[in-house]
């Protein structure tokens, strides 16, 4: 059972303050929904738990399992178990997803420890099976080229393949047709387990009725203003967030 | 009590001396005359053109004190077992290896080749055998683009080097391979590969330029391709000379109606090495394609000057060169397309990329035009960049650490040039090299 909390969290931009004071726990088996418009720190709080170096954290902490991982790189946090899926992956050309995922998998190995090739391509076509991605897929270069709802489909099946403890998802649904939409779902549901959890960040309710959240949270300028069940998604969905704006910040 | 006698050595011809060259031409005497002839008049050449000088401009940019021409020699003859040869892993069609001028080990082609009439040869055996054949290719292109004097300095002491001829038809699946090395402290080599592709060829040709050793090597060589009607020819350079070489390298490419030639060179090795590539675009339909990849690190200096002429209408040519510029080295690269008046509907391309992994090194980059035909297309790009922070943090957040995700980066800049290549094998030989030159072995 692991734990991912996000204490008293403050995190600005140059000089400009985004996430003013955030706090949330998510655990093992477990997923959240964060909720609430644009600009309001969602992505800000994501890029800054993975260590994007354009975040700085202000104040507050970022405990995996009671280990602070503020003073390691993005990718020791990577390796420790937190994996964020890019509401804009980078485009890459010239490396190949095969040649990529390869790198973060042995990445991930012990010294001197040597990467079975034949079970990872084993383990790498079957999650492509579940994803219903096709084989040549690996040999394209990371998202080069990708329509939006390949690129999301690139990103939950590096997930498949990482195994994280704990999944930032940042608009996972941003771009996606409906059928786009269900298979990245699916795959979501598919990797729901007792031993990932999971805090999703999303503008709209949509995605909420493909892959159903424990636990919602309503984000507005910077903090959570208001936690709740599923049901809270579906109240804020026929409210608007004016609702937000007039009824839940003390003036 | 006199002073002690001193000759100073001209620095215009350094080691090459009149005795040197005598000594060389005593020991090509069997040839023919008429190359013998060309060798006494490219001398006669290489003594009366200067070094560049400051204000030569096809040398801007480059670090002339660099040139000197003393400390070399033309080298004794070596054993295949001294030079370390490394296997690159490939099946080949055949194989000529040259060291200090000489050959010294060889595969040949299949019997089933030589019926066809291919010819994969030394260039003497050529000389002697295939004279006319030779003497309407060798050295036909005269060089344009500032190296006259070391160009001539190759002709004069050319000794030996591959000869490619393909008969008309004749299409090869396999790479022929070429290594030439240079062995010993102060080795001079003249290595040459002249490609002649007759009607409807397709073949690839390979050339590897490598040192025994690390030793401080001279190096000047020329490689020429003919392609005819609807050839399809690939040749590859790899240069890993010592780091301690000084290299003069010159390319030409003639390309005839419907031919299409890709050249790729890969430049890792030398102190300081000068490559000149001209595409020449002579009937409609032909296609050039010019590209080259350059790992320099440390103080290394590679300075390339490209031009692609075009001299008929609907003729295309594409440049893309891309440098990877590490520690304090430097690169120059200058191109220029040259489209004449009646080579309308010319589509040309001339794009310079450098990647710069350090603070401290320096990319030159001179794109050029000169365009006397009214109905063309022609663009040209050169730009330098870092590694993308986006790029970077984007595999960081996978587990990869910052150096491997900037090397998987690199080489994704890299495939850009080395995807145009669709022999698999030869690709990955070539990553094999660019990654040693990345993590040597310890």
């Amino acid at each position: 059972m692991s734990q991912l909390e996000i204490k008293d969290l403050h995190v600005s931009i140059g000089e400009k303050q985004i996430v003013k004071g955030l706090s949330l726990t998510v655990r093992s088996g477990e997923v959240h929904a964060i909720m609430g418009p644009n600009g309001t720190g969602k992505s800000t709080l994501a890029k800054a738990v993975a260590g994007h170096p354009s975040y700085t954290i202000t104040s507050g902490d970022v405990l995996l399992d009671g280990k602070s991982v503020l003073p390691m790189q993005p990718d020791e946090r990577a390796r420790a178990g937190l994996f964020l899926a890019f509401q804009y992956p980078s485009e890459i050309p010239g490396v190949s997803i095969a040649n990529f995922l390869r790198a973060a998998v042995q990445a991930r190995l012990g010294e001197g420890e040597e990467l079975d090739a034949t079970g990872y391509y084993k383990r790498l076509y079957s999650k492509m099976d579940l994803l219903q991605i096709d084989r040549k897929f690996t040999s394209r270069a990371i998202n080069d080229g990708f329509s939006g709802g390949e690129k999301k489909r690139c990103e939950i099946l590096q997930m498949a393949m990482l195994e994280p403890k704990f999944a930032l998802m940042d608009e996972t649904d941003s771009g996606l047709d409906i059928d786009a939409l269900r298979i990245v779902a699916d795959g979501v549901n598919a990797l729901r387990s007792t031993n990932l959890g999971v805090l999703m960040i999303t503008h709209y309710q949509r995605l909420l009725g493909y892959i159903v959240p424990d636990h919602v949270h309503v984000m507005w300028d910077g903090r959570i203003v208001k936690s709740g069940d599923k049901s809270l998604a579906l109240e804020l969905e026929a409210k608007g967030y004016d609702w937000v704006k007039n009824e839940l910040i003390p003036a | 009590m006199s002073a002690p006698s001193l000759t100073l050595a001209d620095p215009a011809i350094g080691s090459f001396t009149p005795e040197l060259f005598a000594a060389h031409l005593a020991s090509v005497s069997h040839l023919p005359a008429w190359w013998l002839d060309r060798k006494r008049e490219a001398w006669a050449r290489f003594l009366a053109l200067p070094l560049p000088k400051r204000t030569d401009e096809s040398w801007r940019f480059a670090t002339l004190t660099g040139l000197k021409l003393d400390g070399y020699t033309l080298p004794p003859a070596v054993t295949p077992a001294g030079l370390g040869h490394a296997p690159i892993g490939i099946a080949k069609a055949g194989k000529l290896v040259f060291a200090n001028n000489r050959l010294v080990a060889q595969e040949p082609i299949s019997a089933e080749l030589t019926k066809q009439g291919v010819i994969f040869e030394t260039l003497q055996h050529a000389l002697l055998k295939h004279g006319d054949l030779v003497k309407a290719h060798l050295l036909a292109q005269p060089p344009k683009q500032g190296s006259e004097k070391f160009s001539a300095l190759h002709t004069a002491l050319l000794a030996d080097g591959a000869f490619v001829y393909l008969p008309k038809g004749v299409e090869i699946a396999l790479p022929l391979a070429v290594f030439h090395y240079a062995a010993g402290a102060g080795a001079a080599v003249f290595p040459h590969t002249l490609v002649i592709a007759e009607p409807g060829t397709k073949a690839t040709v390979v050339d590897f330029f490598r040192s025994a050793g690390d030793g401080a090597h001279f190096a000047c060589g020329r490689n020429d391709l003919y392609a005819s009607h609807g050839a399809a020819l690939t040749y590859v350079a790899a240069q890993n000379w010592s780091r301690a070489t000084l290299s003069f390298q010159s390319n030409s490419t003639v390309a005839r109606r419907d031919a299409r030639v890709l050249a790729l060179n890969l430049h890792l090795g030398g102190r300081q090495s000068r490559h000149e590539s001209h595409s020449q675009l002579q009937a409609p339909g032909a296609h050039s394609e010019m590209l080259a990849l350059t790992v320099a690190h440390g103080t290394q200096e590679f300075d390339q000057r490209t031009l692609q002429i075009h001299q008929a209408p609907h003729t295309s040519s594409n440049l893309l060169y891309k440098n990877a510029l590490l520690g304090s080295a430097k690169t120059i690269f200058s191109g220029l397309i040259v489209v004449d008046p009646d080579a309308q509907k010319t589509d040309a391309y001339q794009s310079n990329r450098n990647l710069m992994l350090s603070d401290d090194a320096e990319a030159n980059s001179l794109p050029g035009l000169e365009i006397q035909a009214n109905d063309v297309r022609c663009t040209h790009g050169a730009t330098s960049s870092r590694i993308d922070a986006e790029q970077e943090f984007y595999l960081q957040a996978r587990g990869i650490p910052k150096a491997d995700a900037d090397e998987l980066l690199t080489f994704g800049f890299f495939e850009e040039v080395l995807s145009k290549l669709d022999h698999a094998p030869l690709h990955d030989a070539l990553i094999g090299l660019i990654k040693i030159k990345f993590n040597p072995p310890v």
